[in-house]
């Protein structure tokens, strides 16, 4: 049987609970502690039903075992892991953080999953940032993108109080991967939380600008080939429509716009399937931790 | 039977350093706002000025200036800014030598920075909307206005959607916040009177102590003046219009005509009914793209309880993918779309567009 890196994952929310579930299906990542910092919470009894050596003592409580994880993914919020990414660091644990911090790369796992493999800690950017930036990367990769926009639609009860409180650091955040990896020149995200019952499927719509010449096939085939990609780690992120081109206008400053529709049902382990939005996070830290393993694994092979 | 023309509530007029004297009911006029959705966000510099330098003159104590779907809103999805928006908070603050200029800003779109740079282009107010059970979301931006000295207002959007006790709670929301004024905003111009009443008067009972309540009204079911009435009897001390309807939908309670209800009814604003009509055929007239109406499209708004400015948009892509805008505006309302999922409509479209081919057996 080939070894596994063992995975703490911090935070016992329904993100941590979530990607508790995929990462208990993966063949090179174990999941073996969870922590949090409530006795009472629902995520640490799941996780030590599964099997795990859970502790509601907090991150010091590991930092201070015998045995410390290889991988630790960090479900808490972007105040906490600013706090401990550098004595995860120190310890050489790899973080994967979901949190907006952006202490490390960020990674969008079709576009640049295996760039930073090595890299100590990478950052998952935001829920939208993982559902529509693809798609900008998908046509910036054809033809120049001198601007893109985004617009994540999510159901109330998916989003968060972090996220509520801090729903600047996610459009900033979005529009900086928008440009970083996206590959857009200039970059917008826009967030909706819509309460409608029972509460909808996360939808997102990505708008580039083109030049006027661009290869609609070539966009439009290019786009169909990222969904497959992205569908390989989340299956129920599907297009809506097929792209759409619209003329250059006054108000487009002479480009085209390429707009693309997007779906994301979620898989339904933990969260119910209308938070695509949660599980596309989940699925996509799942991914990377997987990557990095598969990197150190094979590396250590080869030695 | 009460005296229905004596108003339980004035404003507050707390903010100090009022030009107007004391007034009954402050008036906010929203065409160079609300108004940039009908002009789809195509206003000049000249415009800008010349509608403001009219207004204050008439004695309009706030006038709003932003994109129509606030501070960022210049995109894509909601149409970008002939002039950028931040040049017309400027002009207009420039050009008003009474009136104090207000700014919107919707969180998740607009941001604190943006926040910053309107009141450093003269902006005092800055007017912070959610839809009206996502409070939340306006915390950290009613923090910053207070902090920076700026007078605050909470727009609760599409408040036809909910029960009046859930709208208190989401008004409490955001006056724990900083927010200064909760305004019941009925942005699909669905509410009916007693509707309105009840919703104002439930967040008077539960702010109306430590804050302003206001009322924000829309056309598209024509209800916009006798909505407004009756919400500033249950309370309401602010109040929103656009002069000559200048909004999105069939646009927004006629201000100079309330300004003349209010005459009547002996409620001071401030404002002088004649120099506003003037205003109306002078020079807002001559700004608009065509006059704001109550046409099938508009009522269809009103009847569905659809975001008032989805109009413009709605008829974009029934055009672009030749199907029914009527059918569009629907199906948003079946669809529970709010303010902001603009890129829903286009979807819709193309949905509508396969079914119709699907039906013609093509």
């Amino acid at each position: 049987m080939a070894r596994k890196l063992t995975a703490a994952i911090v935070g016992p929310g329904n993100i941590g609970t979530d990607l508790l579930f995929k990462l208990l299906r993966s063949d090179v990542v174990e999941p073996r502690w969870m922590i949090g910092v409530d006795a009472a919470s629902e995520g640490l009894r799941i996780a030590s039903d599964k099997g795990l050596d859970v502790s509601h003592e907090g991150v010091d409580w590991l930092l201070k075992q015998d045995e410390l994880p290889d991988l630790l993914f960090e479900a808490t919020s972007a105040y906490v892991h600013r706090e401990y990414a550098p004595r995860y660091a120190e310890a050489g644990i790899r973080a994967i953080d979901l949190t907006p911090a952006a202490v490390g790369p960020a990674v969008i796992p079709p576009v640049n999953g295996l760039e930073h493999v090595g890299a100590l800690n990478v950052n998952m950017i935001t829920c939208g940032g993982q559902a529509t930036i693809p798609m900008v990367n998908a046509v910036s990769r054809i033809t120049p993108v001198p601007y893109a926009e985004i617009v994540a639609s999510v159901s109330s009860v998916s989003a968060g109080p972090g996220t509520r409180a801090n729903i600047d650091e996610f459009t900033s955040t979005t529009s900086a991967g928008v440009v970083s990896i996206g590959g857009a020149e200039r970059g917008k995200a826009i967030i909706i939380l819509n309460p409608a019952e029972p509460p909808m499927i996360m939808r997102d719509t990505i708008f580039c600008a083109v030049d006027p010449d661009a290869d609609e096939d070539a966009i439009a085939e290019s786009v169909h080939r990222m969904e497959r990609a992205v569908q390989e780690y989340v299956p129920g992120y599907r297009l809506l429509q097929e792209p759409q081109f619209d003329g250059p206008s006054d108000a487009t400053q002479g480009r085209k716009r390429v707009s693309i529709f997007v779906e994301v049902e979620g898989a339904g382990d933990f969260l119910p399937p209308y938070s695509g939005n949660l599980d596309i996070m989940t699925a996509a830290a799942a991914q990377v931790g997987e990557n990095i393993a598969r990197h150190l694994l094979e590396n250590a092979g080869s030695n | 039977m009460a005296d229905l023309n004596t108003l339980q509530r004035t404003w507050s007029g707390i903010h100090g350093d009022e030009p107007f004297g004391k007034l009954d009911l402050r008036l906010t006029d929203t065409c160079l706002r609300d108004g940039s959705h009908h002009k789809r966000h195509q206003f000049t510099a000249t415009e800008v000025h010349d509608i403001v330098e009219a207004l204050d003159n008439a004695g309009v104590p706030v006038i709003e200036v932003t994109h129509g779907d606030g501070l960022g809103g210049s995109s894509f999805n909601y149409g970008f800014s002939r002039t950028p928006e931040q040049e017309l908070i400027k002009i207009a603050a420039e050009t008003a030598k009474r009136a104090k200029i207000a700014f919107l800003m919707l969180p998740g779109l607009g941001t604190k920075d943006d926040i910053r740079a309107a009141q450093d282009n003269g902006g005092q107010i800055c007017r912070v909307a959610t839809h009206c059970t996502e409070a939340d979301v306006s915390i950290q931006h009613f923090g910053l206005a207070r902090d920076l000295g700026l007078e605050t207002v909470g727009f609760l959007m599409m408040s036809h959607t909910q029960p009046p006790e859930v709208l208190a709670k989401q008004a409490r929301i955001m006056v724990d916040a900083g927010c200064q004024c909760v305004y019941v905003v009925d942005s699909a111009g669905a509410l009916i009177m007693e509707q309105t009443a009840d919703r104002v008067s439930a967040v008077v009972a539960e702010i109306g102590h430590q804050a302003d309540v206001g009322f924000h009204g829309h056309e598209n079911l024509g209800l916009g003046v006798s909505n407004t009435v009756i919400a500033a009897r249950a309370g309401a001390t602010q109040i929103d219009g656009s002069v000559r309807r200048f909004g999105a939908g069939a646009g927004n309670m006629p201000l100079e005509a309330f300004v003349g209800v209010s005459d009547k009814l002996g409620w001071t604003t401030g404002v002088d009914f004649l120099k506003i009509v003037d205003a109306s055929e002078d020079v807002i007239k001559p700004a608009m793209p065509e006059e704001c109406q109550l046409d099938r499209m508009t009522l269809m708004m009103g009847y569905a309880g659809v975001y008032s400015s989805f109009l413009k948009h709605a008829g974009n892509a029934a055009e672009r993918y030749g199907v029914s805008g009527a059918q569009i505006l629907l199906e948003a309302g079946n669809r529970k779309l709010i303010g902001g999922q603009e890129d829903q409509l286009i979807d819709i479209a193309l949905m509508l567009k396969a079914r119709d081919a699907e039906a013609a057996g093509v």
